[in-house]
């Protein structure tokens, strides 16, 4: 059970703003548009054995791959702000790597920052080939445009850090650095993560653990910020059903330490499918099961005309958890091509913190 | 709401008793609208090929950053600039010939491609997919395709051999355009790696200096808010308006004739209505709703009419818009729902202008007053006076705006205000002319004709108004349009002084051809030139390089030299400037020009100004060798041959074989004359044929505006018959009168028309294209027109005084009986 | 449909006491830049439901200008109009022209029919725009007139005394309570006058409705029920 409805879903955005330029259209009008020459790609098995700094960087034989980065902050005077860097490639094409113009794989980056009374986006695309954009493993280097998320020399390919990361636009820019003392984490079963019944799978880590300092600055206005942030890499080749409307998906950082990784699959059949993993403090990931957890929305926002529940009460009764989550700004709304909403939520109850919440397919 | 309807029935009974009056009526409409909106669809087809070509260009209405030492530079800028944050996306283009069919290929990058130079959807790339993936998709207009003689999916070569992408038609592309992906461009062109410009997104945040990232090698062009392709034709655009304009208003003077007939004859109709019981406001209302049903009917012929002419002269446009400015339009025509909506708005808003002042003597109307149809005409007369006055005024005026204008509007405003200040002034002169004669008779009849002849002249003069405006403007139009015919022959005969003209392919195959050609002895001279663009105070202009020949000395059309105008330019400090661009940067004879070359900046003398007619850009001549020395870089591959006129064939056709060169190599001075004319003899099609209309058009104005005449003068006629005069007697005075009063307006029209071409050739035309024709007069013409002027009064007069020769003798008594 | 004929008998025979037109001192003066006419001075007269009265006088006496105050085409300097039960002299151009289209006939010396119109739509396109139009009482009117065989023609090609007819026939198609006309006979010779006035007074006894007729012909007059004379402005 891991996040391989999040791949799909993010594929799809990937795919669908490239394939479709920014035509609405039922998720599964595009699925079936997409699901036929799948093909051709490389496929997710399980059993990899998972190499760094090599796998750091992209994959090109798998149809769908991501860096994303989320960071929850604050500035001198102890104002939230939350940070997205999202780096997406794809495929359009299985077969052998053409070069130059010809190559096959088109990238798509995203970037975005928000306060509690602002929320600012941008995006940028470009094809392979050329060196527009692309990633390098070592010494690694993931770039599209001006936007570049960089290993310093001195880089520990497990901890993933220390890395630079910088994204511009006309309304906001920032620069981070981010340092992480414990290694990165495997989702799933050792990196290799399950779908539920549809058979949907992905390769998945994530490296929870970083530090975050560095400069924000929204509409002109510069702020010193500090804080913690957290990445995940995926890669996969399968699509989504065409019954899967969309997720609601959580990254938390507790205050002991622990982090939490939770997702709600919604389905057009069926209940909602909820899975996700336990990040201990010593960084040992366990999978929940689906039983012994529960998402509820508790209150709900009109954003760029349509509803979405963005206060969240999450259960997770083996671990003794009830908590309630509460966004810093409810108008988080990512207004790309593909639209959906990300931004940084708090959360108190029987356990404190800060995270990132995820809504696609509203 | 019934009683509305029973009243429209009453008043439409009228039209369905004079078919006749219903008939000129509808002439009126139609014609005004018809000619108007053909105009604007043949503007408006052109307008939105712009538009095409502007949305692939991606032209100047995107800013661009372009190769500052050479046409193309390397891909790698463009990812430097990517990586520094500028938005740019790479665009590289080229010549190719598909079935010896010249197009223009363009490669783009559809992800990068900003929004506001054309969005990928209305490019057409809507499945990027398979754009940008093997095979990819060479997107082309439908009549591209058609010329191809392709089906979507159809996968051609081009002449050098490179494999086109299967073709898909999209209709926002410019016909003659080819878009592929860049990568694909670039191989078919041959320039792998390279870049012909870069288009300019909106900005991100703080950019880098451009020359921090790409050195001296980009150059940036701000974007325009109009294409060049809109400036440069505008003015061709504003001739076709004008003459649309025009005719609308000669329609509306026929719709303004007849509902001024309908109403006259109605007017007792309109006082029963009110005697049984209609109220003022009731009438007036359905009076109006009468007008627009007729001027909405009368519309939509004229549309469909409109449309019928805009696509018969749509290949004489699109022709002389390629051949003058290398704009292309596209020979279909499609026309949008608001192009609909304003022909109606015109027709009904004309109507109602022109039905204005009989919609106001209908509200005015008592109805008691005993019928005096004249009454109008008397008040009328009282206007005379003042349009005298506002006559002057507007020649004043005209004078005023033509010493003081200088641009193209107010050039157009200076022919605006001579026609209407004519046409003003035209009964006014006639009622002097008439009033001279009437002085000079004695003989009671004589006498008669012209007193009544002066009676005439207020319903008359509208038509003959009209009649004057349309001969004028022919006139104007047919001697500049022989003009130009006449000096164009003895130009072309100047410019194009070489009898063969060769481009060769390399330097090195121009040297083989140069020897092979001495060997020749029929050729008897070989001579080098050269052209090269470059730009002087912002201005496209092209440098000819010329040897220094006898063939040019003679020949090449000077409008005026200084003494030693070739040795100055053998000695490479003359110049020859054309004559648009020296109007433009308004240098004279014996100024200095500064050129700038690759080659450095040099200071010239403008030794002679010579005709460069139908050229939008500027352009230079210097000596073949000055040239070289000036653009060092550029291959020396053209040459001029002097050869005998009857050796010209053989030689093309052993050059051909010998060396493989096509029409756009190799070319005789004959086939390059006759295609220069036939451009713009097509280009004059246009004008002619929107003046015939007009003509015709104000030919059956005079027609309504007699008919009009002819029944209300019955009582004028009648007590002439019972005094003796026969019907034929009458329907000759009758025909006398009118023949005499429109011969004298076209005698006036003449000379208004020579104004007129004056004011086109010396005033409009300089200001539009930058160059002036001499100025000829050709009687034959003018005694044509003189003719045709008479032929269609005649014609006009026809049915009226048919009509009243076989008029029964009951129906004169009757108007005895009547006017009691 | 109720027997319109048998109404209109009853109607006749209850003939209400009020009168159908009722004017009470009436004037009228015509300003011109050198003087001012007089033309009506106090004119005072009734006629009641079923009547005919001719309106006698010379040349200019005011007999045209006293019609057209009636009918409302003018307006009066003084004193009271009513038809019926409204007053005239108070109202709007509008209201004025609705009392014309539905309570009076009007017949001129001209005839003024509509040339364009047949003989059938002139005589039915009062009615019409009033929407008042009985098919039984317009064929009824057209025997009565002896139009039967002249339905489709136009005006111009109807003798004077055939379009007088059709005037009339077009004046009380809507059954107005009040005919008005102004010399009707005066383009007619004197036996088609004969013929044209008696019609007249046939269909106003059958409508029973109030009839003045100005005349200078006193042979015609003696055929109506009254006789009122108009000199220098007075009622003599």
């Amino acid at each position: 059970m891991s996040a391989s409805p999040k791949i799909s879903r993010r594929a799809f955005a990937a795919g669908f703003a490239f394939l479709g330029f920014g035509r609405r259209a039922s998720l599964a009008q595009n699925f079936a548009g997409l699901g036929g020459d799948a093909s051709g790609f490389a496929s997710v098995m399980p059993g990899k054995s998972f190499e760094f700094p090599r796998d750091h960087g992209p994959h090109p034989d798998y149809r769908i791959e991501w860096w994303y980065l989320t960071a929850n902050l604050k500035d001198s005077a102890g104002e939230r702000l939350g940070v997205q860097w999202t780096l997406f490639r794809q495929a359009i094409q299985p077969g052998p790597q053409r070069g130059g113009w010809a190559s096959q794989q088109v990238w798509m980056g995203h970037a975005a920052v928000t306060r509690a009374d602002t929320h600012r986006h941008s995006e940028t695309f470009a094809r392979g080939g050329v060196g527009q954009s692309g990633v390098d493993a070592y010494p690694f280097h993931a770039w599209i445009d001006s936007w570049q998320m960089r290993g310093h020399d001195r880089m520990s390919a497990m901890n993933v850090a220390p890395l630079e990361v910088n994204a511009s636009s006309a309304e906001f820019s920032y620069m981070l650095r981010l340092q992480a003392d414990k290694a990165l984490v495997l989702q799933g079963d050792a990196g290799y993560s399950v779908k539920s019944e549809r058979g949907q799978t992905s390769y998945y880590y994530s490296q929870p653990h970083f530090t975050a300092s560095g400069t924000v600055t929204i509409d002109g206005k510069p702020a010193d910020v500090t804080g913690l942030a957290w990445m995940d890499r995926e890669w996969s080749s399968q699509p989504l059903a065409s019954d899967q409307t969309g997720w609601d998906w959580f990254s938390l950082h507790l205050e002991t330490g622990e982090k939490l990784m939770l997702y709600r699959l919604r389905q057009t059949r069926g209940e909602p499918y909820l899975t996700g993993n336990w990040i201990g403090s010593d960084g040992r990931p366990v999978a929940l099961s689906p039983k012994t957890a529960d998402m509820i929305p508790t209150s709900t926002t009109e954003v760029a005309g349509r509803r979405l529940p963005t206060g969240w009460r999450i259960i997770i009764r083996d671990r003794g958890m009830i908590i309630d989550t509460v966004p810093l700004n409810p108008a988080s709304w990512m207004g790309t091509r593909f639209s959906y909403w990300e931004g940084p939520v708090s959360f108190a109850g029987t356990h404190r913190g800060v995270g990132y919440l995820e809504m696609t397919g509203y | 709401m019934k009683q509305g309807y029973w009243i429209l029935a009453v008043l439409l009974s009228h039209w369905r008793r004079h078919p006749l009056q219903l008939t000129t009526l509808m002439v009126g409409l139609i014609s005004a609208t018809a000619l108007w909106s053909g105009v604007e669809a043949l503007n408006e087809q052109a307008r939105a090929s712009y538009d095409r070509a502007a949305a692939v260009f991606g032209g100047s209405r995107t800013a661009m950053l372009v190769g500052q030492r050479s046409s193309t530079f390397s891909q790698q800028l463009f990812v430097d600039l990517r990586r520094a944050g500028w938005q740019v996306s790479p665009v590289v283009e080229g010549r190719v010939r598909v079935q010896g069919r010249p197009l223009r290929l363009l490669g783009i990058e559809p992800v990068t491609f900003p929004a506001q130079a054309g969005s990928i959807p209305a490019i057409g790339a809507s499945d990027l997919k398979s754009f940008i993936t093997p095979p990819g998709e060479a997107l082309v207009a439908p009549e591209t395709l058609i010329a191809l003689a392709g089906t979507e999916g159809a996968v051609l070569r081009t002449d050098d051999g490179a494999t086109l992408p299967p073709l898909k038609a999209r209709p926002q592309l410019a016909p003659g355009v080819v878009v592929v992906d860049i990568g694909l461009a670039q191989s078919i062109l041959h320039l792998q790696g390279r870049l012909s410009r870069l288009l300019v997104g909106d900005t991100r945040g703080q950019l880098p200096p451009l020359e921090t990232v790409a050195g001296d090698m980009l150059r940036h062009v701000a974007a325009d808010a109009e294409t060049d392709l809109e400036r440069l034709t505008d003015s061709f655009h504003l001739n076709l308006s004008a003459f649309g304009l025009l005719s609308f208003l000669v329609g509306l003077f026929i719709v303004y004739s007849a509902v001024g007939l309908a109403f006259e004859q109605r007017m007792p109709m309109f006082r029963t209505l009110r005697a049984c019981g209609v109220s003022s406001r009731k009438l007036n209302g359905v009076l109006l709703i009468e007008l627009l049903v007729l001027a909405t009917a009368g519309g939509l012929i004229g549309l469909v009419c409109g449309y019928l002419i805009a696509a018969a002269l749509l290949p004489n446009v699109a022709v002389s818009l390629q051949g003058l400015y290398g704009a292309r339009v596209s020979g279909a025509l499609a026309l949008r729902p608001e192009w609909w909506i304003a022909g109606l708005a015109m027709s009904a808003g004309g109507t109602l202008a022109a039905s204005a002042t009989s919609l106001l003597k209908v509200i005015r109307l008592p109805v008691l007053a005993a019928a005096q149809p004249y009454a109008w005409q008397q008040s009328q007369r009282r206007w005379l006076g003042w349009q005298g006055v506002t006559a002057a005024a507007m020649l004043v005026a005209a004078i005023i705006v033509l010493i003081v204008g200088a641009s193209l509007i107010s050039g157009f405003a200076l022919l605006a205000l001579l026609l209407l200040g004519a046409a003003l002034a035209l009964p006014v002169l006639l009622a002097f002319v008439l009033r001279i004669g009437e002085r000079n008779s004695r003989q009671p009849l004589v006498l008669w004709f012209w007193a009544d002849s002066r009676q005439q002249l207020p319903g008359l003069s509208l038509a003959l108004m009209a009649l004057l405006l349309a001969l004028a403007v022919n006139v104007g139009v047919g001697t500049m349009v022989e003009s130009f015919n006449k000096t164009f022959t003895a130009w072309l005969d100047g410019r194009l002084a070489a009898d063969v003209y060769v481009n060769a392919v390399s330097d090195a195959q121009a040297r083989d051809i140069e020897a092979s050609l001495r060997a020749r002895p029929e050729v008897t001279a070989v001579l080098r030139s050269g052209r090269a663009e470059i730009e002087i105070g912002g201005w496209p202009v092209e440098v000819l390089g010329l040897a220094d020949h006898a063939t040019y000395r003679d020949r090449w059309p000077l409008l005026e030299s200084l003494p030693n105008a070739w040795a100055d330019v053998r000695s490479g400090g003359g110049v020859l400037v054309s004559e648009q661009l020296a109007r433009r940067l308004k240098r004279r004879l014996g100024d200095r020009l500064d050129v700038s070359t690759p080659a450095g900046d040099r200071s010239l003398r403008i030794a002679a100004i010579y005709a460069d007619y139908g050229n939008p850009k500027g352009q230079i001549a210097v000596n073949i060798d000055a040239f070289t020395v000036r653009f060092p870089d550029l291959p020396r591959t053209r040459f001029g041959l002097r050869v005998p006129p009857g050796k010209i064939g053989p030689l093309i056709d052993d050059m051909r074989e010998a060396f493989h060169l096509d029409e756009s190599r190799l070319s005789d001075q004959s086939t390059l004359k006759m295609e220069s004319k036939a451009i713009f003899n097509r280009t004059f099609a246009v004008t002619a044929a929107l003046n015939t209309f007009t003509l015709g058009v104000a030919g059956v104005a005079l027609l309504t505006s007699l008919l009009t005449l002819s029944h209300s003068r019955l009582p004028q006629l009648a007590p002439l018959w019972a005094l003796g005069v026969t019907r034929r007697q009458l329907a000759g005075i009758e025909f006398l009168k009118t023949t005499f009063i429109a011969f004298i307006t076209a005698m006036l029209a003449l000379p208004l028309g020579l104004l007129v071409a004056w004011c086109l050739i010396a005033v409009v035309n300089v200001r539009a294209f930058g160059w002036r024709l001499p100025f000829h007069v050709f009687p034959l013409h003018l005694a044509e027109l003189l003719g045709v002027a008479m032929l269609a009064s005649l014609l006009a007069m026809l049915i009226p005084l048919v009509r009243l020769m076989r008029m029964p003798p009951a129906a004169l008594i009757r108007i005895f009986a009547n006017e009691r | 449909m109720v027997d319109m004929s048998s109404g209109m008998d009853e109607a006749a025979m209850h003939i209400p006491q009020a009168p159908m037109l009722a004017i009470q001192n009436l004037t009228k003066t015509y300003r011109s830049m050198q003087e001012q006419i007089a033309v009506l001075r106090g004119v005072s007269v009734q006629v009641g439901a079923g009547e005919s009265v001719a309106l006698t006088g010379e040349s200019g006496s005011g007999k045209s200008t006293l019609l057209h105050l009636i009918a409302g085409l003018d307006e009066a300097d003084g004193g009271s109009i009513r038809i019926v039960d409204t007053e005239v002299t108070a109202l709007a151009d509008r209201d004025r022209a609705a009392i014309r289209r539905d309570r009076i006939g009007l017949v001129f010396q001209q005839f003024n029919l509509i040339p364009s119109l047949t003989v059938a739509d002139n005589l039915a396109f009062q009615s019409r725009i009033a929407a008042r139009h009985d098919s039984h009482w317009q064929s009824e009117l057209v025997d009565r007139l002896g139009l039967g065989d002249l339905l489709k023609r136009y005006p111009e090609q109807l003798s004077g005394g055939q379009q007088q007819r059709v005037a009339i026939g077009r004046a009380l198609a809507v059954r107005p309570p009040l005919l008005l006309a102004d010399e009707p006979t005066g383009n007619l010779d004197e036996a088609t006058a004969d013929d044209v006035t008696d019609i007249a007074l046939d269909l106003v006894k059958r409508t029973g409705c109030a009839f003045l007729m100005a005349t200078h012909s006193t042979r015609l007059a003696a055929k109506l029920d009254r006789k009122v004379r108009l000199s220098a402005g007075l009622i003599s």
